[in-house]
């Protein structure tokens, strides 16, 4: 480890095709990463539909802050700090729950579910005490997207829009997906926990060079048809939006099979009612074209990660601790597609998941082998040469190359050498 | 409660299979360890609680037959990274009682304790694991197996040796 005592120079550590252990590994650096990335840019909380009801509320997180995510009376969404302004005692144990009102049991200060200050005992104790002014501390900035809340603790700065920037498309193509063109969070968040720094899981989420590697055991013992979208003669495409979003495009692929639902390894007779529903709400034609291309893999920086059938999103607990929640998507008036949706995830991810068990032994290895550091660079040239821009302008190149890591890199770059 | 003879000597034979499910399992013995279970197996450890609804809720594994031999294929294939190395488990499976019968099938509860050491380290996992076992000639065959973690509502390391 070195602890630095100055900032360090960022453009010594990240070069265009590489970058060094030590931003992995060292814990000033996360110090640093902590108020450069996660309590200034727009951070993924959660979803509306978790609360859909007036005070339901869940319990969030914004990089180490408690958040509570809660709906008002008034049907709006607030990210309220899990803090008495009182003396700072956890006022909300509980994960998730409907309540108008969070009593905070150490003195009884009671806040309502959009965090005013109602109450508190023995108020002939306080003269002339502001209500207003000791309300629950809240997320300055909170925006959504399509129902992705994502809240900014800076209290200026770029909109939610801007900072989705090209990759809003995504999360449009996400809610295409349903016959009602939106997305619930519905069943429960499965909470893996790994030894590693929240980077590695970052870069590896549009790394399509491992799955070949990492994922072989399951390949090869499944009847899967995600195996070849990974190899050397795929026409998939890694994207790089800006700002650190990330994607691989595996349209291609799927157009190329021309198949409707191949994206999902399924066909039109197993999920008659969504295709019907599909059909319905689109017109055959759109409908086509929707189920052909499937929904995205996409990461939007820093932390809400889409995997076609799954959400994630990346908590850092230190430097090298890191948690993935990980749930099903399900769509909106869906729910044959949901119910495959909920069994192929809790397969695929989890704990004990065919595939992230595996890539959360690469993270935890990785982050050993950060320990050896005499030269110490990562190296993340892969596809350099062959790099282009699409028709919008975004770089893409092969799906295996390392066109996600250098977005990511160079995005993180400019927030951390901002003041 | 055991009240006869017969009881006893049912809880005697219930021991020994768990016991012998739990050795195969520490052992890494998978194609023995799937041979206990019938075709209508469901092997099920739940998430976020002990009464989710596998059916609507994320459960960290909810495998059928076919799944649970997917899973020791994997095992199997040389290539699942996470056991390879493997990790070196011992459990202990005590508390045993017997919950009842219905038809064939057994229903029994436990309580489990497994060490497991990994190269990530040492976690120790605790567990409330329910079993329905069903008669087979001299022996009995695994129709479920619940594990609820103890800790399953938290966030857990990966957990890719059998539970």
């Amino acid at each position: 480890m070195n602890v630095m005592a100055r900032a360090p120079e960022w453009g010594e550590m990240i070069l265009p095709d590489r970058v060094r252990g030590a931003l992995y590994r060292d814990p000033a650096i996360f110090e640093l990463e902590l108020e450069k990335i996660w309590y200034r840019t727009w951070v993924y909380v959660g979803h509306e539909s978790e609360v859909p009801n007036a005070h339901d509320y869940v319990l969030k997180s914004i990089g180490l802050q408690p958040i509570i995510m809660s709906r008002g009376a008034d049907g709006q969404v607030h990210l309220l700090l899990n803090r008495c302004t009182h003396r700072g005692n956890q006022v909300c144990p509980k994960e998730r729950g409907n309540s108008p009102m969070h009593t905070c049991p150490f003195h009884a200060w009671n806040f309502g579910s959009d965090g005013r200050l109602l109450g508190y005992a023995f108020p002939e104790g306080y003269e002339g005490l502001d209500k207003s002014k000791h309300g629950l501390g809240r997320v300055p900035r909170v925006a959504s997207y399509r129902g992705f809340v994502f809240g900014s603790f800076a209290s200026e700065g770029p909109s939610l829009e801007e900072h989705l920037g090209g990759a809003a498309e995504t999360l449009d193509r996400v809610c295409l997906t349903s016959p009602e063109g939106g997305i619930e969070i519905t069943s429960g968040f499965l909470k893996h926990r790994v030894k590693a720094n929240w980077k590695f899981i970052l870069e590896n989420e549009t790394d399509g060079y491992h799955p070949a590697f990492v994922h072989s055991s399951i390949f090869s013992v499944a009847d899967s048809a995600i195996g070849g979208l990974y190899g050397a003669k795929s026409t998939a495409l890694t994207r790089d939006y800006g700002n650190g979003h990330t994607e691989i495009d595996l349209r291609p692929e799927f157009r190329k099979r021309d198949a409707i639902l191949s994206w999902f390894g399924t066909t039109p007779d197993k999920l008659p009612d969504y295709v019907s529903r599909m059909n319905a709400a689109y017109g055959e034609k759109r409908a086509r074209e929707i189920m052909i291309d499937g929904t995205p893999h996409v990461m939007i920086f820093p932390n809400l990660f889409i995997a076609e059938i799954q959400m994630f999103i990346i908590q850092p607990l230190g430097v090298n601790e890191s948690v993935q929640h990980v749930t099903a998507l399900q769509f909106k008036g869906a729910p044959d597609l949901n119910r495959r949706m909920r069994q192929q995830t809790m397969g695929s991810v989890g704990p004990a998941g065919f595939l992230l068990a595996d890539d959360s032994e690469m993270y935890e290895r990785t982050q050993r082998g950060m320990e050896a550091h005499d030269t110490d660079w990562v190296f993340l040239g892969r596809g350099e040469h062959r790099e282009r821009r699409d028709e919008n302008g975004f770089i893409v190149s092969h799906a295996t190359d390392e066109v996600p890591s250098r977005g990511i890199w160079k995005h993180y770059r400019s927030l951390m050498e901002q003041p | 409660m055991i009240a006869t003879r017969a009881d006893s000597d049912l809880m005697h034979d219930v021991e020994q299979f768990l016991f012998r499910e739990a050795r195969l399992a520490d052992e890494h013995r998978y194609e023995d360890w799937e041979e206990l279970w019938t075709d209508d197996a469901v092997y099920w450890v739940p998430a976020n609680g002990e009464n989710t609804d596998p059916e609507k809720e994320m459960s960290i594994i909810y495998d059928n037959r076919s799944r649970i031999g997917l899973r020791v294929r994997q095992l199997l294939s040389g290539k699942r990274y996470t056991q390879d190395p493997r990790s070196s488990l011992r459990r202990i499976v005590g508390n045993i009682e017997l919950l009842g019968r219905e038809g064939d099938d057994i229903r029994v509860a436990a309580n489990s304790l497994v060490f497991e050491s990994s190269q990530r380290g040492e976690t120790i996992w605790g567990s409330r694991n329910e079993y329905t076992l069903r008669r087979a000639g001299d022996g009995f065959k695994l129709v479920r197996k619940k594990v609820a973690l103890v800790n399953n509502d938290r966030a857990i390391y990966t957990m890719s040796f059998i539970i």
